[in-house]
């Protein structure tokens, strides 16, 4: 029963990924992403991970596949053309990644490691549930588990900053760039026209603002 | 089934998605891609952790779910942040954005 369970969800991994890849609506490569991650998740419950898998599809398939779902309905997903590098270049990317792949193997199946071909250790009580990885998070892993809520405080302030839409203190008819014009810096792209800027968001500025009729 | 089934399914799933990386020019679909080879590095530490039967490897799995989630919202960011900019969203024209 097990080894049927990881054969269909090994089977689905993989042909979620080559789905994210080969499609090419950015919509359908997303969707098959999250067929692969519940398949991954599977395979996360085969390796008695339940907190892992829970998490993966509540925090992976759930949260951040809808964050992409918005993107690409926002941006428009325009399809492109497949192997739109040219053939020889695509073809040369291939076969790096079937190198890869013949490497790896070659390294797992070669390796030292002499419980690689068991079914793993023998496990205590409680593996893998939310008791054991709270407990591991918050004694063993406490430094990570604060590194790691940093970052995300991190990001989300990135984010913000980079997504933001505010009416500005610039002239509202600021130019936008010509579409030809590639060589853009990095500071350029992040400050959004007509974005308005740090000052305004903390309230500075705004008496100018409403002198000239409000927002 | 063995642990090392586990590590060949995640290479397999490694290499797809650096063939991804390699071949699309979307930075939508490279950000998927980049997702891909992560979940790849997951599989491969939950895998470790069935192996040595310690919570490690699980506790590795779940910071690297927070940086992919770090990843994605700065990745989405700068997209959205190209798109109101009206850039064209392929990475081979943009290939002087490095700061």
């Amino acid at each position: 029963m097990e080894d049927v369970l990881f054969f269909i969800a090994a089977i689905g991994a993989v042909v979620g990924a080559i789905g994210v890849i080969a499609l090419r609506n950015p919509f359908y490569s997303v969707l098959a992403l999250v067929s692969h991650l519940l398949s991954l998740a599977l395979l996360f419950l085969l390796l008695e991970a339940q907190f892992v898998a829970a998490a993966q599809i509540v925090v992976y398939a759930g949260a951040v596949m809808v964050l992409y779902v918005f993107v690409v309905s926002y941006v428009g997903g325009q399809g492109e053309p497949l192997a739109s590098v040219g053939p020889g270049l695509g073809g040369v990317g291939l076969v790096l990644c079937i190198g890869l792949f013949v490497e790896l193997s070659i390294a797992i199946l070669g390796s030292g490691l002499h419980a690689i071909d068991t079914d793993g250790a023998k496990l205590g009580p409680g593996f893998g549930t939310p008791g054991q990885i709270g407990q591991l998070l918050l004694t063993k892993f406490l430094f990570p588990f604060e590194i790691a809520s940093f970052l995300l405080l991190v990001a989300a302030v990135g984010a913000v900053v980079l997504a933001r839409r505010r009416r500005g203190i610039d002239a509202p008819d600021e130019p936008l760039p010509p579409r030809d014009r590639l060589e853009l810096t990095a500071a350029e792209v992040m400050r959004i026209p007509r974005a308005g800027s740090q000052a305004e968001s903390i309230g500075l500025g705004q008496e100018e603002k409403e002198e000239q009729g409000g927002w | 089934m063995t642990v090392a089934w586990y590590l060949v399914v995640s290479a397999l799933i490694f290499c797809v998605g650096a063939a991804g990386v390699l071949v699309r020019r979307s930075p939508l679909v490279i950000l998927l891609c980049l997702e891909l080879m992560l979940n790849a590095g997951n599989l491969a530490l939950i895998a470790f952790s069935r192996m040595t039967g310690t919570g490690d490897g699980q506790i590795f799995a779940i910071i690297v779910m927070v940086v992919a989630a770090c990843e994605v919202v700065v990745g989405l960011g700068i997209i959205v942040a190209l798109y109101r900019r009206r850039l064209p969203i392929d990475v081979d024209q943009l290939r002087r954005l490095q700061g």
